[in-house]
């Protein structure tokens, strides 16, 4: 981690050097916020709008409806296989634009940071989080500091605001699923879950998951040239494939039947549910996208996602039916019928 | 996962169900003692896929649900205490006691922590000197020789701040308290595979020779229970009660002896309240006498804590495969997985919780052949 710092870059390095921890002046807004703002944050996220230092960020917007999102990132530990809490905030907060159709522009971040946390640490946050913005094309244009005492955060949380343009005539929403429509997935599901776990406290396992933590914009725009072929995008974090399908179901009031065996998951991801009693369909994704997709058009966006880097492994997984409507079902390997229930709350690995 | 993959084979097990459908000449009850096989019967389907001639019965074997509603308060008045650091398996957070459960404690400032394993426990232990590290010992012949390692290497690393809440259950005298019930229905058992791979099956002979009844060794995999199914239906229509093992890849008749050596150094054998049943007797383990000073029980002075379960839960008849979930009057009324009366509907593993997730599929006709 600390080899991806470069102090000696740093315009003005000294005064921090004298505080390699946060410490309750960071967020005093006086000399020391000054210099962390000046020194680390401004360098990273470097774009006229930030640097005018003003109360707000003024932005120029293309015409065309305005997409407007808000998240908060709070994950432990704040670096993981495949990723930090910094390529999270951004590529979570991208996702959120890209799946209501929108071209994503502009991110805010607010830093929410515990007396005591490492700079060097924060400085690899905020370095992944900036080269993350780069990748995805979007500019991190206001921000925030503010320290809370030791004992009083996990470290590091950051909030984002993200603004995207969506194009005209393109409505995407939860209850736009329609019988007959496919449920495509983009890949492997639960990879972030378990890359996460697996390096928590107390549960170090051997695997070699990485977090499948990802920008989908460019994907879904591909999907979105197959004109009027996508009703649904959502991409599954929290409560995994299950409470998205779930949620759909029910804004939709429409039924889900999955084909479990169409589903792709990892091997090690299937292990590592099986040695904890998870289910991977509920375990957290943070670069994954479900499309409901006409179905006679399914296959077209299908081949366009599979042309795509990050949906080379999607997989036609089920359909939407009339039956049932507000549930969720999978066809098991045996040929049953089993229920996907939306997750209570986090998953508690099982005692035996 | 090649490896497991192998006994989830849809066409496989097909065949394995058609085998049983051509075997089943009359109505028999099967149970299956073991959560672990009632949570995979109900989320593979098996049950469909089994002729009306096969009934199953879902047994007492999950550890988070028949853990007494007075352990779970005991464990809540010591996991309150400023003093202790609290661990245990993240199933039994969300359990309820009489007035709340783990979780509540945690948000009003209790410490209380998911452990992956007891060894976990001891670590934060001997890191945390000037704190009481209490460990929730609980579950079947499975995780006690686990727990029992943790207390072993608690004396042995002279922690005088490491202590166990202890309530094991041990399966044979369940099986046969439920043997004995007046209105017992169970004509076979599928035993639970993992219990065997530590006991052995050296305690089940007696039992199938005394009760007439077949109990067949079973894993988990839609294949090992459907094999398990096939041997005791075809004992049943042979009129044979024998013990057969149908998990030979991980049961043998002696059991695992590293596992047996350490439960006999660090438990004895005591009667255990189970709840939902009551007291069976000697159906428990407690902490021996040589290691009676890791009791947190008698270090935090709650042997005195008594509760009584909600009149609306049915739980216990669930368990002894009396009723089936759905015909408990509170079951996803006042009972569900987010406002569980009893144990058996917040557990993944519990018979009702599973009816709840899995069985909304099926009409209430299909329902009440299960």
């Amino acid at each position: 981690m600390a080899d991806t710092l470069h102090f000696e870059d740093w315009s003005c390095p000294l005064p921090l050097r004298n505080y390699p921890r946060i410490v309750l002046g960071h967020g005093g807004g006086g000399k020391l916020s000054e210099e962390l703002i000046e020194n680390l944050f401004l360098p990273a996220f470097r774009n006229p709008a930030l640097e005018n230092l003003g109360d707000a960020s003024v932005v120029e917007l293309p015409p065309g409806r305005v997409a407007l999102t808000t998240d908060s990132f709070v994950v432990r530990p704040l670096v993981f296989p495949g990723g930090s809490i910094g390529e999270l905030a951004v590529n979570g907060t991208v996702n959120d634009l890209a799946m209501c159709g929108a071209r994503p522009l502009y991110l805010t971040a607010g830093f929410i940071l515990e007396e005591g946390l490492e700079l060097s640490l924060l400085a690899h946050v905020v370095e992944r989080m900036a080269e993350a913005a780069r990748s995805a094309g979007v500019q991190i244009v206001a921000g925030d500091t503010k320290v809370v005492e030791k004992g009083h955060g996990d470290g590091l949380f950051i909030n984002t605001a993200g603004v995207g343009v969506v194009s005209p005539g393109l409505v995407l929403g939860p209850s736009s699923a329609r019988a007959g429509d496919k449920v495509i997935i983009s890949g492997t599901l639960g990879d972030h879950g378990v890359a996460v776990m697996s390096v928590r406290a107390g549960l170090q396992f051997e695997t070699t998951i990485q977090s499948d933590c990802a920008a989908l914009h460019g994907l879904a725009a591909e999907i979105l040239q197959v004109d009027g072929a996508v009703h649904v995008m959502r991409d599954p974090t929290r409560g995994g494939l299950a409470a998205t399908l779930n949620e759909i179901a029910r804004a939709s009031r429409v039924g889900v039947m999955l084909q479990e065996s169409a589903i792709p998951v990892d091997p090690q991801v299937q292990a590592a549910c099986e040695l904890l009693g998870l289910d991977p369909l509920q375990v957290a994704n943070e670069g994954k996208l479900v499309a409901i997709v006409e179905g006679g058009r399914a296959p077209e966006v299908l081949l366009r996602m599979r042309a795509h880097p990050l949906g080379r492994r999607a997989a036609i997984v089920g359909e939407i039916t009339a039956d049932r409507p507000g549930l969720v079902a999978a066809r098991t390997t045996m040929g049953a019928i089993r229920a996907i229930p939306l997750p209570l709350g986090e998953q508690l690995p099982r005692i035996c | 996962m090649k490896y497991l993959n192998e006994f989830r084979d849809g066409e496989a097990a097909r065949r394995l169900a058609g085998e049983i459908r051509r075997i089943a000449t009359r109505r028999w009850a099967v149970m299956e003692v073991c959560g672990g096989q009632t949570h995979s019967i109900i989320r593979n389907g098996i049950d469909q896929m089994l002729p009306t001639e096969v009934e199953l019965i879902h047994g007492p074997g999950c550890p988070v649900c028949v853990t007494p509603l007075e352990t779970i308060d005991k464990a809540l008045a010591i996991a309150s205490r400023p003093e202790v650091i609290f661990c245990s398996f993240g199933d039994m957070l969300r359990v309820p006691g009489s007035a709340r459960d783990l979780f509540q404690v945690k948000s009003e400032g209790g410490d209380v922590r998911v452990v992956y394993s007891p060894l976990d426990a001891v670590t934060l232990a001997r890191q945390n000197p000037d704190r009481q590290v209490v460990f929730f010992g609980i579950g079947f012949e499975t995780t006690a020789p686990a727990n029992a390692m943790a207390v072993h290497l608690a004396r042995r690393q002279g922690l005088e701040n490491f202590s166990m809440l202890v309530s094991h259950v041990l399966v044979p005298p369940a099986m046969e308290a439920i043997l004995g019930a007046p209105h017992c229905r169970v004509q076979a058992f599928l035993a639970a595979g993992h219990v065997c791979s530590v006991m052995g099956l050296r305690q089940y002979p007696p039992l199938a020779e005394r009760y007439s009844v077949p109990i067949v060794a079973t894993g988990f995999e839609p294949l090992d229970i459907l094999e398990g199914i096939r041997r005791a239906i075809a004992q049943l229509e042979a009129g044979e009660s024998r013990v057969e093992n149908a998990y030979e890849r991980a049961v043998t008749l002696e059991g695992n002896a590293a596992a047996l050596k350490m439960l006999d150094e660090v438990f004895e054998v005591t009667d255990r309240a189970w709840r939902g049943i009551g007291v069976i007797p000697r159906s428990g383990w407690r902490l021996s006498a040589a290691y009676r000073a890791f009791d947190a029980e008698l270090r935090f002075a709650v042997t005195g804590i008594q509760a009584v379960e909600s009149p609306l839960c049915h739980a216990g008849e669930v368990l002894q495969g009396a009723i089936k979930p759905h015909q408990c009057p509170a079951f996803g009324r006042e009972c569900t997985p987010r406002t569980p009366l009893g144990a058996t509907m917040v557990s993944t593993e519990g018979a009702c919780a599973a009816y709840y997730h899995y069985g909304r599929f099926l009409d209430d006709e299909a329902l009440a052949s299960r």
